[in-house]
């Protein structure tokens, strides 16, 4: 250990600078890590780690910035060439091909030939490498010939990392590691690196575990908005400390917090996963799920929705109760916002105005008929409301930016004119400034209208310093006002700032357990994470 | 402002849209023009008189009918390769029905059940197996075949002359209208465009076409809407069936082998797209015409079957590539 820490780095990343268009993700970066040394890379969503890996290894050309591998300068023009300079990426989504064996996964595109030009594999060899790789990794009970779909997962990634070592593998990177592994996997994966890291290699571990940092590595470095925040050993700093770097700012302006009142339940949850505590949702509140990726909350939301079957618990919309179907749902009042917005949020292919009315086409025609030119009015109306920026209306949301799609996808619920929405990380990759007016938007569907505007606006000449004269209609256009379609909303998002801006309530889930719901003042970043990453727990 | 700026924006670009869409069909339109007239400067303006026009239209007939069903599966995502067995299937249900004293109203109608029955099958063993369209479809290919001959004791089936046999024929008065099928093949046709183009079915077949997911997100009944395209598919083959008996005078399973395929270029050829989302009635119709174009032209030509196939293969994939370069 002594030996290690007088080492030098076996690489070193000094003031790395990367910028997507007018976004900097990266703003000067130093990172260092010795051979045998495990260092954690913490920050929240959004801090710069994964552009940073992706420097790395070579994914991402840095705009900016020195990159030294054992010394000497390093710079990989693509992914292959980094893990041929002995670089290794292991990623959340495992990347082997499935229908092959443990062997041919682990040689895979390093496969040893014979006879020159023909390339004739030699499969003696492949054996004797994938065995030498697996037997490094203390694991030589894994058969070579066995197809990897069949493997737990577990067992697919220690696979990876075996295709890691065989190809000379001296970076090691680990992407949350443990986000598809039961207890006792995680427990086996943290006694490999152990070994590994006594084998020498330089590993960089990724996770917003606070607890399995704390269990895994030996010094930590912190990422806040694309800067370095801090750093440390991991052993003598508190689990406290580490968070406070983490999160270390003010929440901005960017937040807006209307006149709500809560009104009548919406939605009712019940024991959709063993141990969680059930919630309600009321009319004119927002709630907040908080959880880190891989939490539950999406599949929870799914459940709700009715994407996904549900196995326990309850979900109960207004008079409706029981299992429902996403046609259903639409039906009873209840909309849903992907945060997968390519995969699923919306069809790339389709016009804007499609994407738009396409959960609400009955309206726009008489009986089943749907007239075209009513199905653009419909999407004018919320391309200006939300400013969205396009052409017209029968562009495909393909040529449309993120935040512009996104607003498409949030006009659907309006345009269907939902009671509740249930918006799953709805300004996940998308601009500051479409963030803000998605903000703004969550706002008005819930906050009470303030009366006094609203009587001005209706009454044309009112002026705006003064309040409307006291008439029998103004005071009834004054009540109707204050009740007047307000919505409800269910927001999850693993990015708390927004949670904390734009929520009444907050519950936390981790590790597919949601707690219970608690006032947003009795929140703030740093409890939220301590409750996301389990370090209260443990 | 940003509500002046998209609603400004709006009106000069709505007509970049449209000439889009124009092109769009109009691709396969120019095909189809520059095949006519290529096969016209070979032959001479007899090709393009009213009677050899006629001819090509009643040979192609049964394909564009079968197409129609076609082109809703095909922007919906699916396939079918089950259209030619039905095809089959319904001449001998058509002919047994007649045999055993039948009007032919009521057994073209069988006919065209037969084939909803066949469509009702596929769609349930999609939906219900989540099996993909095209094994479900090559399993029901042979089922169906199967079905037809053992139904016709696998010989043909005669049957008495009726007005069915007329279908395709040109009115003995000589007034020059188009046979009854050909109008019908128009007006089918037309109802489907209208179905894709401006019912909520229709929009949600683009929708489920160009991403299922999000078809789902957006509650469409995703089972109820395949099961409907398959039926209405295989209905529309019953009916190409019928208007096959009707040019055959007999029930014969051994018919249209392979017509599924003649089917899918059609649709392909006019702009439809395997993975779903796209396609067009308008675009069929011309794919199918083309077919049509060379297959009548190669034979007045006096060419053999063999070059016709060999220009015919050449078009479907030349089609699809110079679509995908235009894309791009």
């Amino acid at each position: 250990m002594v030996e290690a820490v007088a080492a030098p780095p076996r690489f070193e990343m000094r003031g790395v600078r990367k910028a997507f268009g007018a976004t900097v993700a990266l703003d000067g970066v130093d990172l260092a890590v010795r051979p045998g040394e495990v260092c954690a890379l913490v920050g929240q969503n959004g801090a710069g780690k994964s552009t940073l890996m992706a420097i790395l290894s070579g994914a991402l050309a840095p705009d900016a910035g020195e990159m030294f591998l054992e010394g000497a300068p390093y710079a990989p023009r693509h992914p292959l060439e980094a893990r041929r300079a002995g670089v290794a990426m292991i990623y959340q989504e495992l990347s082997l091909a499935p229908h092959l064996s443990v062997m041919e996964n682990i040689v895979l595109g390093l496969e040893p030939t014979r006879f020159g030009p023909l390339a004739v594999v030699r499969r003696d060899r492949v054996r004797t490498t994938a065995v030498a790789a697996l037997e490094e990794l203390g694991r030589p009970d894994i058969p070579p010939d066995a197809i990897v779909a069949e493997l737990s997962p577990a067992a697919q990634q220690l696979v990876e990392i075996a295709r890691a070592l065989a190809s000379g593998c001296r970076v090691l990177v680990l992407d949350e590691p443990t986000s598809s592994l039961g207890h006792d996997d995680v427990r086996r994966l943290f006694e490999l690196i152990e070994r590994l890291k006594r084998q020498g290699h330089a590993i960089v571990y990724i996770s917003h575990f606070i607890e399995e940092v704390k269990a895994v590595s030996d010094r930590f470095v912190v990422l806040r908005d694309g800067r370095n925040a801090g750093a440390g050993p991991t052993a003598t700093t508190a689990a406290d400390a580490i968070v406070g770097l983490m999160v270390g700012r003010e929440v901005g302006e960017l937040y807006r917090h209307g006149n709500r009142i809560a009104g009548d339940t919406l939605l009712k949850v019940e024991g959709m996963t063993p141990g969680s505590a059930p919630f309600e949702l009321r009319r004119g509140e927002i709630l907040g799920i908080a959880g880190l990726l891989g939490a539950g909350r999406t599949e929870l939301l799914r459940g709700i929705f009715g994407l996904d079957p549900v196995r326990s618990g309850r979900v109960s919309v207004g008079v409706y109760s029981g299992p429902a179907s996403p046609h259903d749902r639409w039906k009873q009042g209840v909309g849903m916002l992907s945060e997968d917005r390519a995969g699923e949020g919306l069809a790339m292919g389709l016009s804007i105005a499609d994407n738009l009315t396409g959960s609400r086409l009955h309206g726009l025609g008489p009986g089943f008929l749907v007239s075209p030119a009513k199905q653009d009015a419909a999407a004018m109306r919320w391309i200006g409301r939300l400013a969205i920026r396009c052409d017209n209306p029968r562009q495909t949301v393909a040529e449309l930016s993120g935040g512009n799609q996104q607003k498409v996808a949030v006009a659907r619920l309006l345009h269907h004119d939902v009671d509740v929405l249930v918006l799953d990380e709805p300004t996940r990759g998308i601009d500051v400034a479409s963030k803000a007016q998605i903000y703004q938007l969550m706002d008005q569907l819930v906050a009470q209208p303030d009366v006094g505007r609203v009587l001005r606006t209706r009454l044309q000449g009112g002026s705006k310093e003064q309040d409307p004269p006291y008439t029998r209609e103004n005071s009834e256009a004054a009540l109707t006002a204050g009740t007047e379609k307000r919505k409800a909303v269910l927001l999850v998002s693993s990015y708390f700032p927004e949670l904390l801006g734009v929520c009444d309530r907050i519950a936390v889930m981790s590790r597919g357990i949601l707690g219970p719901a608690r006032d947003v003042s009795e929140w703030n970043e740093h409890s939220l994470l301590m409750e996301a990453s389990g370090a209260r727990a443990s | 402002m940003e509500r002046a700026l998209a609603v400004d924006g709006s009106v000069g670009r709505a007509r970049v849209v449209s000439r889009r869409r124009f092109l769009d069909e109009s691709g396969v339109l120019i095909g189809l023009a520059v095949v006519a007239l290529i096969f016209g400067a070979l032959i001479g303006p007899q090709f393009v008189r009213a009677a050899n026009l006629e001819l090509m239209a009643r040979q192609t007939a049964i394909v564009c009918v079968a197409a129609l069903g076609m082109t809703m599966v095909i922007v919906s995502g699916g396939i079918d390769l089950s259209v030619g067995s039905i095809v089959s299937l319904s001449t001998v249900v058509v002919a047994l029905l007649l045999r055993s004293g039948a009007g032919p109203a009521a057994a073209a109608l069988g006919g065209v059940a037969a084939g909803a029955v066949c469509g009702t099958i596929n769609g349930v063993l999609i939906t219900q197996l989540r099996v993909v369209p095209f094994i479900v479809t090559l399993g029901t290919m042979l089922l169906v075949r199967g079905a037809a001959k053992g139904l016709a004791d696998e010989r043909r089936i005669e049957a008495p002359i009726t007005w069915l046999n007329d279908l395709l024929r040109t009115a003995q008065d000589g007034r020059g209208l188009l046979p009854a099928g050909i109008w019908l093949t128009l007006v089918l046709a037309v109802l489907v465009a209208l179905t894709l183009r401006y019912t909520r079915f229709g929009r949600h077949l683009f929708a489920i076409g160009s991403n299922e997911r999000t078809a789902r997100l957006c509650g469409v009944r995703i089972n109820w809407c395949k099961w409907a395209v398959y039926t209405i598919s295989a209905a529309l083959a019953g009916l190409a069936g019928v208007m096959e008996y009707s040019k055959l005078s007999v029930g014969d399973p051994t018919v249209a082998v392979g017509l599924e395929l003649d089917v899918i270029a059609a649709v392909i050829i006019g702009g439809g797209s395997l993975l779903g989302g796209r396609g067009s009635v308008v675009g069929t119709m011309a794919g199918a015409a083309i077919m049509a174009v060379i297959q009548i032209g190669c034979s007045q030509l006096g060419l053999q079957n063999w070059v016709q196939q060999i220009v015919t293969g050449t078009i479907i994939v030349a089609a699809v590539a110079l679509d995908r370069w235009r894309q791009r």
